[in-house]
C-alpha cells in the first residue's frame, strides 16, 4: 500500500521535473529560434555593409569639438575665417584666428609641425612631419601637384581634387577653392557670436569689468547677446522646449477634464443604461486604438503644422486611455461613502462631489502627473512629425547631417527635460497625495 | 460651578465651529487659488499653442473631418482593392510587430539584470546600486526617437535602429517598474539559498525569479503593447516598417489614398488586437497575486 503510494509520488515527482525541464529548456529555446528569425528577417548580417562609419566618426568627433574654415576662394583670392564654416561664425573683416600668419603668404599652423601656406597664384604648399613637401597649384578647374602617384590612404588625389587627412585637421583643394579645417575640442561660440564685444570676455570682466559697449550696460547686454546668439540659437531653444512641455501640459490635463465625465458614463456603477456604457467604452478604445501617430497625421491636415496640433493629438489620443483608467478605478469605490452622505438628504451631484470625487482623486492624481512625465516624451515625438517643439529642431539639426554638437546639445537638453519633468511630477504626486511608501 | 463648566463648553462649541468654518473657508480660498491659477495656465497655454501653430484652432476645427472623408471615399470607391493592398503590406506589419517584439524581448532581458543589479538586498555589487538606477533612469528619459534617428545616420534606414533605440527606452522603463516589484520580493528564498552556497546567478533564478515572474511578464506585456506604437511612429521617420510606408502613401497625396487607408486598417486593427490579447493575459498573469 505505501510502496505503491509512494511509487504513485515518485512518478508524480518525476513528470514535474520532466515538465519543469521542458519549460526550462524550452524557453530560451523558443526565444533563440526568434532572435535567429529576426537575425535573417531584419538583415543583421547585411547590416555592416549597410552600415557607415565614417558617419559614425564624423558624429564623435564633430559631437564635443569645432572645426574653424580657412578658405580661399582661387578665382578672388579672398581669404575668410569662419567657424564650421557657417556665415553666423564668420570672423569680422580685419580678424583671423591668431594660429594664422602672414600678408602676403598666409601661413597657417594647424599645430604638430603640420603648416600649410597659400601663397599668391594659386598656389598653395602643405608641410607634414614626416612627408615630402606637397606642393600645389590650381588653374581653372584642375590641380597640378607634385604629389607621388603611390600615395598613403590619408590622401586622396585626382587632377580635379585632392584630400588630405591629418590628425591635425583636414585639407582639401579643388580647382574653386582651397580650404583647411582646424580642429578643436568644445563647443565654439556657445556663449557668444564673434560680433558680440562680450566675445572672448571673462566671466568676471563681464560682471564686475569696466563697461565694454557704451550703449548698454555689461549684463544686460552680455545676456541680450548670448540669447540671441544666431549660431546656437538659444531664444529658439527655450521656445521649443516651452513648446514640448506646453503640449504635454495641454494634451494631459485636457484630456483629464474630458475623461473625467466620460469615465462616469462608462463605469457601471453610474451609468445603468448598458448600451451608453458600451458605447463609450468602444469611443475610447476607438480613440486609444487609432494611436497619436494617425491623430497627429489627421490633425496636422486641418491644423498645420504646430504645437497645438501636438497638443490634440496627445489630448484625444490620452482622453481613450484616461476614460479606462478613470472607469476602472470608479467601479472600485466604496459604497459606503457614498451611502453616508446620501443619508444626509444630498443630491446626486453632491453625491459624486462628496462621495466619489475624495475617494478616486488620488488615482486619478497619480495617473494624470505619471502620463504628464510620460507625454513629454511623446511630445518631443510628436513635435519630429508635426514640427513643432524640441523635436523638429533635433530632427532638423541631424537632417542637415554636419550639426553634430547641436544635436549633441539638443539631445542632452531632451534628457534633462525629460528627467525634469519626471522629477516635477513625482514632487508634486508628493506634495498632493502624500509619497507612496 | 455646572453652571460655569456648561458655558464654558457652549463657548468651545462656538470656537471650535468659528475655527471649523475659518478652516473650511481657507481651504476654498486654497482650492478656488489653485483653480484659478490652472484656468489661467490652461487658457493661456492654449493661446500661446494657438499662436504659434501654422493654422489656427478655430479655422481648422470644421476641416478636421475633410482628410478622414477625402480618405473613406476614395477608400470606399476602391474598395475592391482593399484586400488585396492590406496583403501588400501585410509584410510592413509583420516588421512592425517584429520591431516592437524583439525590442520588448531585449529591453526586458536588459530591464531584469538593471532591476536585479539596483534593488537593495538583491544586488550583486550593493554598492554599485545607485550607478545601475542612474543608468536605468537616463535610458528611460531618452526618448526613441533620438537614438532611432542618431543611428539611422550611422546604420541607414531599415529596422535596427528603430530595434535598439526602442530596446534601450524598454530596459530603462521596464528596470525601474521591474525593481518596484523586486523590492516586494521576500527574501527567505533567496537567503536560504545562499545558506546552500548558491552563487547570485542561482539565488536570482531561483529565489526571486518565480516569485516576481507574474509581474514581469504582465509589464512586459504593457510594454509590448506600448512599442507596437512606437515601433509605428519611428517608422514614420525612416525606421521601416507599416511608419515608413504610411508616410510615403500620404506623401503620394490624393490618388493613393486606398493604400493609406489600407494602413489605416492595418495599423488600427493590430493595434486594438494586441491590445484586447495583452491586457486578457495580463489580468490572468496578476489573478492569482490575490489569493
Amino acid at each position: 500500500m505505501t510502496a505503491t503510494d509512494l511509487s504513485l509520488t515518485k512518478q508524480d515527482a518525476d513528470k514535474l521535473f520532466q515538465r519543469k525541464r521542458l519549460v526550462g529548456f524550452g524557453i530560451p529555446a523558443v526565444i533563440f529560434a526568434y532572435l535567429v528569425y529576426i537575425f535573417f528577417a531584419f538583415d543583421i548580417a547585411g547590416l555592416a555593409g549597410r552600415a557607415n562609419l565614417d558617419n559614425a566618426v564624423t558624429l564623435a568627433s564633430d559631437s564635443w569639438s569645432h572645426k574653424v574654415h580657412v578658405t580661399r576662394d582661387n578665382r578672388s583670392g579672398e581669404i575668410t575665417y569662419a567657424v564650421e564654416g557657417e556665415r553666423k561664425g564668420t570672423y569680422p573683416e580685419g580678424q583671423r584666428p591668431e594660429w594664422v600668419s602672414g600678408d602676403e603668404v598666409i601661413t597657417i599652423d594647424l599645430g604638430g609641425d603640420h603648416i600649410v601656406r597659400y601663397l599668391p597664384d594659386n598656389r598653395t604648399e602643405i608641410e607634414l612631419p614626416g612627408f615630402p613637401l606637397i606642393e600645389v597649384r590650381a588653374e581653372g578647374r584642375s590641380l597640378t601637384s607634385n604629389l607621388p602617384a603611390d600615395l598613403p590612404d590619408w590622401i586622396s588625389a585626382s587632377n580635379r581634387r585632392i584630400g588630405i587627412t591629418t590628425p591635425e585637421g583636414r585639407i582639401t583643394l579643388t580647382g574653386a577653392r582651397t580650404e583647411v579645417f582646424n580642429y578643436f575640442p568644445g563647443w565654439e561660440l556657445f556663449w557668444f557670436t564673434l560680433d558680440s564685444p562680450y566675445h572672448g570676455q571673462g566671466l568676471g570682466k563681464i560682471l564686475f569689468g569696466e563697461q565694454i559697449d557704451p550703449s548698454r550696460s555689461n549684463i544686460a547686454g552680455a545676456v541680450s547677446d548670448w540669447w540671441n546668439n544666431a549660431m546656437w540659437r538659444h531664444k529658439d531653444v527655450a521656445w521649443a522646449i516651452g513648446e514640448t512641455i506646453l503640449m504635454a501640459f495641454l494634451g494631459t490635463m485636457g484630456a483629464a477634464i474630458i475623461a473625467l465625465p466620460l469615465a462616469f458614463m462608462a463605469a457601471k456603477r453610474f451609468s445603468p443604461v448598458m448600451m451608453l456604457r458600451a458605447a463609450t467604452r468602444r469611443v475610447f478604445d476607438f480613440v486609444r486604438g487609432v494611436d497619436a501617430l494617425i491623430w497627429t497625421v489627421v490633425l496636422a491636415r486641418a491644423f498645420g503644422p504646430g504645437p497645438l496640433t501636438g497638443a490634440l493629438a496627445i489630448l484625444i489620443t490620452d482622453t481613450g486611455t484616461f476614460g479606462k483608467i478613470f472607469s476602472e478605478a470608479l467601479e472600485n469605490v466604496d459604497q459606503k461613502q457614498i451611502e453616508g452622505v446620501e443619508s444626509t438628504g444630498a443630491k446626486p451631484l453632491q453625491r459624486y462631489r462628496f462621495g466619489v470625487i475624495p475617494q478616486v482623486v488620488p488615482v486619478l492624481l497619480a495617473q494624470i502627473l505619471y502620463f504628464l512625465e510620460s507625454n513629454t516624451r511623446s511630445a518631443t515625438i510628436i513635435g519630429a512629425i508635426t514640427g513643432g517643439g524640441i523635436g523638429l529642431m533635433l530632427t532638423q539639426a541631424i537632417q542637415t547631417q554636419k550639426d553634430w554638437e547641436e544635436v549633441a546639445y539638443y539631445i542632452v537638453l531632451i534628457v534633462v527635460m525629460v528627467m525634469f519633468m519626471d522629477w516635477f511630477s513625482g514632487w508634486l504626486r508628493g506634495k498632493l497625495i502624500g509619497r507612496k511608501d | 460651578m455646572a453652571d460655569i463648566s456648561l458655558g464654558g463648553a457652549a463657548q468651545s462649541v462656538g470656537s471650535i465651529q468659528s475655527s471649523y468654518m475659518a478652516q473650511v473657508q481657507r481651504r476654498r480660498l486654497y482650492g478656488g487659488l489653485t483653480l484659478l491659477i490652472f484656468v489661467v495656465l490652461m487658457v493661456s497655454g492654449f493661446n500661446i499653442a494657438d499662436d504659434r501653430n501654422a493654422g489656427g484652432f478655430w479655422e481648422g476645427l470644421h476641416q478636421i473631418g475633410d482628410y478622414p472623408a477625402d480618405v473613406l471615399s476614395e477608400a470606399w470607391g476602391k474598395r475592391a482593392d482593399l484586400p488585396g493592398l492590406i496583403a501588400k503590406y501585410f509584410p510592413a506589419l509583420v516588421e512592425t510587430i517584429n520591431i516592437a517584439a524583439v525590442s520588448t524581448l531585449i529591453g526586458a532581458i536588459g530591464g531584469l539584470f538593471l532591476s536585479l543589479l539596483g534593488t537593495r538586498g538583491l544586488a550583486k555589487w550593493p554598492r554599485l546600486i545607485p550607478l545601475f538606477r542612474r543608468i536605468s533612469d537616463i535610458m528611460r528619459a531618452v526618448p526613441e526617437i533620438v537614438i532611432a534617428l542618431v543611428l539611422i545616420f550611422v546604420l541607414g534606414g531599415g529596422p535596427v535602429p528603430a530595434m535598439i533605440a526602442i530596446a534601450i527606452h524598454t530596459a530603462g522603463a521596464l528596470g525601474k517598474m521591474f525593481s518596484e516589484v523586486a523590492e516586494n520580493a521576500d527574501l527567505k528564498p533567496v537567503e536560504g539559498l545562499a545558506s546552500t552556497g548558491a552563487t547570485w546567478s542561482q539565488r536570482m533564478l531561483l529565489g526571486v525569479l518565480p516569485q516576481v515572474a507574474p509581474n514581469y511578464l504582465s509589464y512586459s506585456l504593457l510594454r509590448f503593447e506600448i512599442n507596437i506604437r512606437a515601433s509605428a511612429i519611428l517608422g514614420f521617420v525612416g525606421a521601416g516598417g507599416l511608419g515608413y510606408e504610411l508616410r510615403n502613401a500620404m506623401a503620394w497625396g490624393p490618388g493613393r489614398f486606398d493604400e493609406a487607408a489600407a494602413i489605416f486598417v492595418l495599423l488600427f486593427g493590430t493595434i486594438v488586437f494586441f491590445d484586447q490579447v495583452s491586457s486578457r493575459y495580463r489580468n490572468r498573469l496578476t489573478e492569482g497575486q490575490g489569493q
